[in-house]
């Protein structure tokens, strides 16, 4: 038995996601996976989960990279952390991208590490010049270092900050702008923090530089209200995805054409069978845009 | 401080607080969005513990287990991006933790779920053909000068309780009030191909297996497992290591 994957393809071989629905790979679906091997158009991966030495989870990774599309999502790079980049996190990074070659690497606009400590959580960035700098500073440091671009994912959040001096979307741009990094489009992202900071969705999507999404994500959300009483959602993925978040996406595919469509569910994950509908609901409206 | 400092504070702090500087669009208490952050911090890494600890968690039942775990993480918050890793001085804070003083057994059960969860994570280092290590054992005169390196999953545990049988009686969804936390037992964990093992052990395999994981020779190994237990039985010890692929090294000091 080998327990380790050897890539067949060097880095500017591998092309990006193809413009299908992808699924999140779970590890109660692994067996259905391996032995009907659904058409699901690719599987994606948080990154951190796979450092580790060995033992099943290569293992797997390795039989699921033989088989589909990969793409590679980082939840623990902290790239809006006021201190450096964690070196030992990113030579990690570096030595996964190495031996599985995914067509696709993203993190997102979030932090997560201050000082020594991790949080386990994607924490909110006030968007003023300072952060901006550092921001891009930290993403050209990442791409330099994995000598490929990465797609930065727009985030839900639940607070502001009294100093943010610019809008989220133009905050968004000028870091693609600066950096030439993609964007991973999290439409249930949008729509949770758009409902919860009282936004247009789709007036925020039109800020966005739409020209640089690599990705799509879609995910369900829970609901819970404020001091007000008013609706605050909470980006749990651990829902269906909502209607409105389907009707959303419809909205964006207009705009950007077919792009790869991550479903999301990491909490109180369902059947195989039901994640793979929704998979097949994504496809039938990228089918509706594909010229 | 700064504004992550000011956040990272509150976010793992006991009770309440948020920092300054936020607001709602809406003019709500941006605490209570704040919670919103507090809430998935701490109950993520909880549900990161409690993954790691299913037996412990069943033996103090849910509701006790979140509450320990809870003080737990804000006590040693993740320094690590690794969450897999996440954990391991739990056995030692429940040590110390004296409401569970009731279930005097349950640090040793952690300290064996802990084993487990490094050999399930650890390299993939091969193990040598059982046909090949036989052979060598049988055909080589300095046995005494032989060195046995072992798979990087194997680890032991010495307990006073019987750590195995208790975790054994939680394995399945059987009733599992009918288990005796005695008598002690010792522990080994080990990962073959992709199933992690575990088994009760004699004290001088535990001294046997340390030696070799030490790197000392197979004589010395053997002594020193003698001085354990006099009831050692080299034979018994090396037929469960090569029957579960747990040599990847022989040679000659």
């Amino acid at each position: 038995m080998t327990l380790s994957y050897s890539p067949t393809v060097s880095p500017a071989q591998v092309p990006g996601l193809p413009h299908r629905a992808g699924l999140g790979l779970k590890t109660e679906h692994l067996q259905d996976v391996l032995e009907t091997r659904p058409d699901i158009g690719f599987f994606e991966v948080h990154a951190e989960n796979y450092m580790v030495a060995g033992g099943p989870f290569h293992h797997y990774l390795g039989l699921i990279r033989e088989r589909y599309p990969l793409s590679l999502h980082g939840v623990g790079l902290s790239i809006g952390g006021e201190g450096p980049l964690d070196p030992e996190h990113l030579a990690r990074l570096v030595r996964l991208i190495d031996r599985y070659q995914p067509h696709s690497f993203s993190e997102h606009l979030a932090w997560s590490s201050h000082g020594p400590v991790f949080l386990n959580d994607l924490l909110p960035l006030a968007y003023d010049a300072q952060t901006l700098a550092r921001v891009c500073a930290h993403i050209d440091q990442l791409q330099s270092t994995l000598k490929r671009p990465m797609l930065l994912e727009n985030p839900s959040t639940y607070v502001q900050f009294q100093r943010s001096t610019l809008d989220e979307t133009d905050f968004i741009s000028e870091i693609v702008r600066r950096t030439g990094c993609g964007l991973l489009l999290d439409v249930n992202n949008v729509y949770v923090s758009c409902v919860n900071h009282q936004r247009d969705p789709l007036t925020y999507i039109d800020a966005l530089p739409l020209h640089a999404v690599g990705e799509i994500h879609l995910a369900g959300f829970a609901e819970d209200s404020d001091s007000l009483g008013d609706r605050l959602l909470i980006d749990d993925h651990g829902a269906p995805i909502d209607d409105a978040v389907w009707r959303l996406y419809e909205q964006v595919l207009t705009r950007t054409g077919p792009v790869a469509t991550l479903i999301e569910r990491d909490n109180r994950v369902p059947a195989f069978s039901v994640l793979h509908a929704e998979a097949r609901q994504a496809e039938r409206c990228l089918a509706q845009v594909m010229s | 401080m700064s504004v992550q400092s000011a956040f990272a504070d509150a976010l793992l702090a006991a009770h309440g607080g948020c920092p300054v500087g936020l607001f709602s669009s809406n003019g709500a208490d941006p605490a209570s969005r704040f919670a919103v952050y507090r809430n998935n911090v701490q109950s993520s890494l909880i549900n990161a513990l409690a993954a790691s600890y299913p037996v412990t968690l069943q033996l103090v039942g849910d509701e006790f287990f979140r509450a320990m775990a809870g003080l737990f993480v804000q006590a040693n918050p993740p320094t690590s991006p690794l969450i897999n890793e996440y954990g391991s001085r739990l056995a030692d804070f429940i040590q110390a933790f004296e409401p569970a003083d009731s279930v005097p057994y349950l640090a040793d059960i952690a300290r064996l779920e802990r084993l487990r969860v490094r050999a399930y994570h650890a390299a993939d280092t091969p193990a040598l053909c059982q046909q090949h290590i036989l052979q060598h054992l049988q055909g080589q005169e300095n046995l005494g000068q032989l060195s046995l390196q072992l798979h990087p999953s194997l680890a032991t545990l010495r307990s006073p309780y019987a750590v195995v049988a208790v975790w054994a009686a939680h394995q399945n969804d059987a009733d599992v009030t009918n288990f005796s936390p005695w008598p002690a037992q010792n522990a080994v964990v080990l990962r073959q191909g992709l199933a992690v093992k575990t088994f009760a052990i004699d004290s001088g395999s535990v001294s046997f297996i340390n030696c070799l994981n030490q790197g000392t020779g197979l004589e010395m190994a053997v002594e020193h497992a003698l001085q354990a237990s006099s009831e050692f039985d080299l034979h018994q010890c090396l037929t469960l290591l090569i029957s579960h692929d747990a040599i990847t090294h022989l040679h000659l000091e």
